[in-house]
This record gives structure tokens, C-alpha cells and sequence, in this order.
């Protein structure tokens, strides 16, 4: 049994929504280093731990990606599910108790000052900064880690890398672009509505693909009905676990 | 003061490597790991060695959202002690 779930209009959107949501987050996360980094010790060196990640990041992918082909595809898709839901449920998780008020929200102002009053603290600020190119690189590097596996993981089990991967690209450039312009401004970003609509949607694809993996045959007959079908299903879950812990007690602030 | 070598470079990137995964796949999550080999065993036991495709279409999404649950109750609890 094959079945694409992102052959037709509606599943290429969910797709593409799940990818450059996902993207635009992380993007914005490393984006709030880099700056920190460059306008506290130089954006020279900065710059250069930013491009060294990406190289080493593009380097991993050509040396994994084209391996990835060549394993069969219930085993990938069953990897990959499992990847998914954990990484899914991990978002959708965090979003939930951001949005009772049981966690403290995402604050890019907050991390950005942190940033920069550590970059502060320490002594010296020499032409090659190795503190400054360190940080950039590993804030680059862990991002876009996540960037790449949910590129791969949507991506090759949708049979859309082409698709997934320019939909990246354009997540990446325009919140770069968007980063550049309005320079430390990232909170205003809305990282935890996004953050809950990308859980929910990695949820989905990681129970779709483990039930394909794991010879289930959903019903319906067409593939992307039923990934909406999920879509709704965990929406639902994920609104009614916020009312029942706003209602059940007032918030209490917890570290993050 | 520590007597131990410096380890060299491949063994530190493939250690950083190990460390993401791990972070990466447990963190402070360890239920939800753990939560999804369960998902995995019970849906092959079920769908492929028992062969009931329409309990395993429901029974999965049900685990995953017992998963989630489980975890964020967990978390519902730490926060209130």
C-alpha cells in the first residue's frame, strides 16, 4: 500500500504550513543569538560562526540525505513517525503549558538580553572573537539541526524534499530579512501560536506515518482526509487541555 | 586538579552528536520517549501481528493523546507542588 499524504492540494498545504511554521520558529530562535552575538562583541566573527554552521550543516545533509533513499520505505516511515510524534508531542506539550500559564512564554527580548549580558561579562574583544564565533555557531548549528530533520522528515516521507526544502528556504530568507530589518523586535514574533499549530500538525504527520509504517490502512481511501481528520482531532484535544488546567487552578509560574 | 587526556576532536563532535540526539529525543521529556515505544509496540502488535486494522486505526491517535496526557499532567503536577 501506498498512499502520498501530500499529493493532493490539501495535504501539499498542511505540508507546507507544517514545514515553514516549523522553519520561521527556529529560525527566529537562532536569529536572536546571532544578533545578541553581533551587536555586543562584532559581526564579524558572528558572521563567521553563522556561516561555518551552515557549512557543516550542509555538509551533513549531502553526506545523510542521499542515504536516506535507499532504506525501505515502511522502515523510514516508521522512523520517521516516531520522530515525529515525539518531536510533536514535546511542542505540543510546551505550547499547552505556556498557554494555561503554567510555563513562562517564550520571550526573544528575554533571551536576547541574557545574550548579551553574558557576551558582556566576559573580558577581552579581539579582532577573531572565539566566544562570539562559538555562540553564533552553536545557536546556528542546534537550530538548524532541527530545521534539517524537519525538512528530511517531512519532506522524504511526503515524497515532496523538493517542496519541503524551498518551502525552508522561504521561511528562512523571510524571517531573516524580516530579523535584519526589525533587529531585536523577534518578540513580537508569535512563537507560541506557532509553536501549537506546528505540534499539532507534527503529531499528526508522526501518527499518520507510524500507522503507515505499521501496515494500518486508514479509512476513507484518501490519505489527506485523514491527516485533517487528526489535524482536528488533536486541535480539539490540545484547546480542551487548556481550558481544563485554566479552569482547574490559577496559574503558577514555573522556570522554563 | 584532573589528570584525564583531552579527548580529540572526532571522539568531542561524536559525543556533541550523541548529546543532541539524546536532547533531542529524551530531554526533560523522558515519558514521551518512553510513551512512544509503547505507541509503536502495541499498534505492530495489534495492526500487523493481529490483524485488526480498525482497532488499530482507533487505537492509536487514543494513545497518542494518552501520551500527551500523561505528560502534561505530569507537568500540571510538578508546577503546583
Amino acid at each position: 500500500m501506498v498512499s502520498i499524504a501530500a499529493s493532493s492540494p490539501t495535504g501539499l498545504a498542511v505540508l507546507v504550513s507544517a514545514v515553514f511554521l516549523a522553519c520561521a520558529v527556529e529560525m527566529v530562535e537562532a536569529l536572536t543569538i546571532v544578533l545578541a552575538v553581533g551587536k555586543t562583541r562584532g559581526w564579524k566573527s558572528a558572521m563567521e560562526g553563522t556561516g561555518a554552521a551552515l557549512v557543516v550543516l550542509a555538509v551533513l545533509v549531502a553526506i545523510f540525505g542521499p542515504s536516506l533513499v535507499k532504506v525501505p520505505i515502511d522502515a523510514l516511515r516508521l522512523i520517521i513517525g516516531g520522530v515525529l510524534l515525539i518531536f510533536g508531542m514535546q511542542w505540543l506539550r510546551k505550547a499547552i503549558l505556556r498557554s494555561s500559564g503554567l510555563k513562562a512564554m517564550h520571550d526573544e527580548d528575554a533571551i536576547y538580553a541574557e545574550t548579551v549580558a553574558e557576551l558582556e561579562a566576559a573580558a577581552g574583544r579581539p579582532d577573531r572573537d572565539r566566544l562570539a564565533f562559538v555562540m553564533a555557531f552553536k545557536g546556528v548549528f542546534l537550530e538548524g539541526l532541527e530545521v534539517v530533520i524537519t525538512v528530511i522528515t517531512l519532506g522524504t516521507s511526503a515524497h515532496r524534499l523538493g517542496v519541503a526544502s524551498v518551502t525552508a528556504a522561504i521561511a528562512l530568507l523571510l524571517v531573516g530579512i524580516v530579523g535584519a530589518i526589525v533587529a531585536k523586535q523577534l518578540s513580537a514574533v508569535p512563537e507560541n501560536a506557532m509553536k501549537m499549530a506546528v505540534g499539532v500538525m507534527l503529531v499528526a504527520y508522526g501518527t499518520f506515518w507510524t500507522g503507515e509504517g505499521l501496515k494500518v490502512r486508514w479509512p476513507g481511501g484518501s490519505s489527506d482526509v485523514m491527516l485533517l481528520v487528526l489535524v482536528g482531532i488533536y486541535l480539539a484535544v490540545t484547546w480542551a487541555a487548556i481550558a481544563v488546567i485554566k479552569r482547574a487552578a490559577r496559574p503558577v509560574e514555573v522556570a522554563a | 586538579m584532573s589528570n584525564q587526556p583531552k579527548s580529540s576532536l572526532p571522539v568531542r563532535l561524536l559525543r556533541g552528536f550523541a548529546m543532541f540526539w539524546w536532547d533531542f529525543l529524551v530531554g526533560d521529556t523522558p515519558e514521551l520517549f518512553v510513551a512512544t515505544l509503547v505507541i509503536l509496540g502495541v499498534t505492530a502488535v495489534v495492526s500487523v501481528a493481529a490483524h485488526a486494522n480498525g482497532v488499530a486505526v482507533v487505537l492509536l491517535p487514543i494513545l497518542v493523546i494518552l501520551a500527551l496526557s500523561g505528560s502534561v499532567a505530569r507537568a500540571v503536577r510538578s508546577a503546583r507542588r
